[in-house]
């Protein structure tokens, strides 16, 4: 069977490429050229030119060709754009995600079905099996700590269908030895840990040069509406933030609510922040159909967040609504959550 | 896998003649051309044949030769030497066609950046330069025009002859880049009428690595790099003897074969480029296929991405290009349809075919027979279903 892996360079999708090829799969390897690498070697903290290089050397020692495709426009257009048009929103917004399941999982994917190969494989921390009734579900990695199903939970069933993780029944560790065993260059590489085409993690620089319109002054202001100061733009900040407000105040204060429209944003106690619902949108529903009633499910809110039980029900316009047994802390617009049944993702969605 | 090799225009495998005769020097002819000595002697003396050989292959006096690293350097040579000795005199504008190599158009963009003017001729939709264009853009101040002689891209032979003419009116000197010429068209410089000419050994089944630059009798243009007096005082560095020598032996091999190899190119050519606009629907050529070398023919392919073609008939065993590469290995807008008027999707919807000695008319059926298997699957792409 023919498979492309996405190769990033890193050692995660090189091993998943390496175990292909060891099972005998006519594997080819697709790097991503996302931003224009002349200007810059350091633009981002992954796919720069020196990872199309590992990628390339990689798949060189395991013996399978590589290409690398130029997808600057496309990822401008549904990862990039989106990313500043939700921080202009006043959201914290989640490209990762966009980019598996609007690029990686599909024009990726279909570039790769136009070359024959029935499956796109990436070095993701997950797991996808297909249920007795035939229903395709993605779970939790073997390798909780590594676990990356939170990035993943927009695949639709067609999506999951052609979609292969080779590392999710594998500790990272093992991850490496496997590297070292191939004798690959890249198996004590560094993961990367920021977000890919930001330069220094300067999220607020890099939307500001993109929307110049964001860098507005506006007030921040208390739960009573009482202005303690003011600020230089709604994308400097999200839900949950300390530090950068420069407010002197006896009790630490944490941004609550952030309004793009108005340019306010509401700071308050900790306790505030703790909330116990929350709804959201372009909900994808992966291990069941929209549930009409509430179901118990544990919700996942950020990347780093133990997912906390609750229950969660589907309302019209595939948005839902999801109540927590216990209050948690900075529930944020544009963040995913993702649904879980143990280590089935139940579906996901966007925070409102 | 059976693999066939379309890319000739990018690179040449090297001729056994070649690759036996390099064998050999590589181990006796080790001395440094400049030494006094025996060794240096022998070492000079092949050099001086190799030269003689690639001198008779553009109809030139060896010592109007020099050799180089390669094509690059050659167009850096001619067109910054010439640029900075004619700085004085105040000729500071430089023209060039729009559909020269990168070598040439990045080197007059680095001169632009200190201070030279510089003017790109169009080309039009048979990517050939015409003389009354360049005539409209010559100045008093015109130190240099440059055009290539044959099209790395489409394969179109300008008219230089003509063009040198035109250029030698108004003063300005001429340089043509005759790396994908050389071997496919016979040459003369004195016919061609111009002052500069540079060539590449790894185009004619030399190796990589070495190419050269003819230089006009009596013409000073000022060396790129400074050290040593190697090559009469025009390029400093200890030759490299094994490649020129290689050189050498492609040129005269390629010399005593051209006018039977490139009939019989033009034939498999031909047969290629009729069967793919045959059997594969909306497809055609680039540029005029009047004026063109013998073994290239450029295909735009409707509604399919020439990225995607490439890697679907690599997978296939069947290497072609477009002609425009960049770094990280992706793959830009070709500059040279731009240049010719073509629309976006055009620009990127184009394969190179470019054939050599090793071809024959089964490769070429065979390739005839995979494409339209290939070229359905991409334009039929099917787009999953996502997640608005």
């Amino acid at each position: 069977m023919r498979i492309v892996v996405a190769m990033s360079g890193g050692v995660d999708s090189s091993v998943a490429a390496a175990l292909l090829a060891e099972q005998g799969l006519d594997v080819i390897g697709l790097s991503m050229q996302l931003y224009d690498q002349r200007g810059q070697q350091t633009f981002g903290s992954c796919c720069t030119l020196d990872d199309l290089h590992d990628a390339r050397r990689v798949a060189d020692a395991i013996g399978i060709p590589h290409y690398i495709l130029n997808f600057e426009r496309q990822f401008q257009d549904t990862v990039i754009s989106n990313f500043v048009r939700e921080y202009a929103a006043g959201r914290t917004p989640l490209p990762c995600a966009h980019c598996n399941s609007d690029l990686k999982f599909a024009t990726l994917l279909d570039r790769a079905r136009g070359l024959g190969a029935e499956q796109v494989a990436t070095g993701h921390y997950a797991r996808v099996e297909q249920s007795a009734s035939g229903r395709w579900l993605l779970k939790r990695s073997a390798d909780l700590a590594k676990d990356q199903s939170y990035f993943l939970a927009s695949l639709t069933q067609a999506q999951l269908a052609r979609a292969a993780f080779p590392v999710g029944d594998l500790e990272k560790s093992e991850v490496r030895a496997q590297a070292r065993r191939l004798g690959l260059n890249v198996a004590e590489k560094p993961d990367s840990q920021e977000i890919c085409f930001v330069p220094d993690g300067d999220y607020a620089s890099f939307v500001a040069d993109r929307a110049p319109a964001v860098a507005r002054a506006g007030a921040i202001v208390d739960q009573r509406g009482d202005v303690l100061g003011s600020h230089g733009g709604v994308h400097r900040f999200t839900v949950g933030q300390r530090k950068g407000l420069g407010i002197s105040s006896p009790a630490p204060l944490y941004v609550l609510k952030i309004e793009a429209e108005s340019g306010k944003i509401t700071v308050g106690s900790r306790d505030a922040l703790d909330q116990t619902t929350l709804t959201a949108s372009g909900v994808n529903w992966v291990a069941t159909e929209a549930p009409s009633g509430w179901v118990p499910i544990a919700a996942q809110i950020r990347h780093r967040h133990r997912a906390a039980a609750g229950q969660v029900r589907a309302m019209d316009h595939d948005r839902a609504a999801c109540v927590f047994n216990e209050p948690q802390p900075a529930i944020t617009p544009g963040q995913a959550v993702v649904f879980y049944d143990d280590d089935v993702v139940v579906g996901g969605g966007w925070i409102d | 896998m059976q693999r066939i090799y379309f890319d000739h225009n990018a690179t040449t495998p090297i001729d056994p003649a070649v690759a036996d005769t390099m064998a050999v020097a590589l181990r006796e002819e080790f001395g440094n051309p400049s030494s006094v000595h025996h060794f240096g002697q022998r070492a000079k003396a092949v050099v001086d044949q190799a030269r003689s050989a690639v001198a008779a292959l553009i109809g030139a006096d060896p010592s109007e030769v020099v050799f180089t690293s390669g094509g690059t350097e050659s167009d850096n040579f001619a067109i910054r030497g010439t640029a900075e000795a004619l700085e004085r005199t105040g000729r500071r504008h430089l023209i060039a066609s729009a559909i020269e190599h990168e070598a040439v158009l990045n080197t007059l963009k680095a001169l632009a950046r200190r201070g030279s003017d510089t003017t790109l001729l169009p080309v039009g939709d048979t990517g050939i330069t015409s003389s009354d264009d360049l005539r409209a853009a010559l100045r008093d101040d015109t130190a240099l025009v440059s055009v290539m002689h044959a099209n790395n891209e489409i394969g179109t032979i300008q008219p230089i002859t003509e063009l040198a003419r035109v250029a030698h009116e108004r003063g300005a000197l001429f340089h043509t880049d005759a790396v994908q010429s050389a071997g496919k068209l016979p040459i003369d410089v004195k016919t061609l009428g111009v002052d500069l000419l540079t060539i590449s050994a790894h185009k004619f089944y030399g190796p990589k690595g070495v190419g050269a630059i003819w230089i006009r009798r009596g013409l000073r243009i000022l060396p790129s790099f400074t050290g040593g007096k190697q090559e009469r005082n025009r390029r400093a560095g200890t030759e490299n003897v094994t490649g020129i020598i290689g050189m050498g032996v492609a040129a005269e091999v390629v010399r005593a074969k051209m006018a039977a190899e490139c009939a019989r190119l033009a034939m498999l050519r031909d047969r290629l480029e009729e069967g793919i606009l045959r059997a594969v629907p909306r497809t055609m050529v680039n540029g005029a296929k009047t004026s063109r070398v013998a073994n290239t023919t450029n295909i735009s392919f409707d509604r399919v991405e020439a990225e995607s073609l490439l890697i679907g008939l690599d997978l296939e065993g069947i290497a072609v290009s477009t002609g425009s590469a960049c770094s990280s290995g992706t793959l830009e807008p070709s500059h040279v349809l731009k240049a010719m008027g073509f629309p976006a999707h055009r620009t990127q919807n184009s394969i190179r075919f470019s054939l050599g000695a090793a071809n024959t008319e089964a490769e070429v059926d065979r390739a005839i027979a995979v494409l339209p298997g290939v070229v359905e699957k991409l334009r039929n792409l099917t787009r999953t279903p996502v997640r608005a």
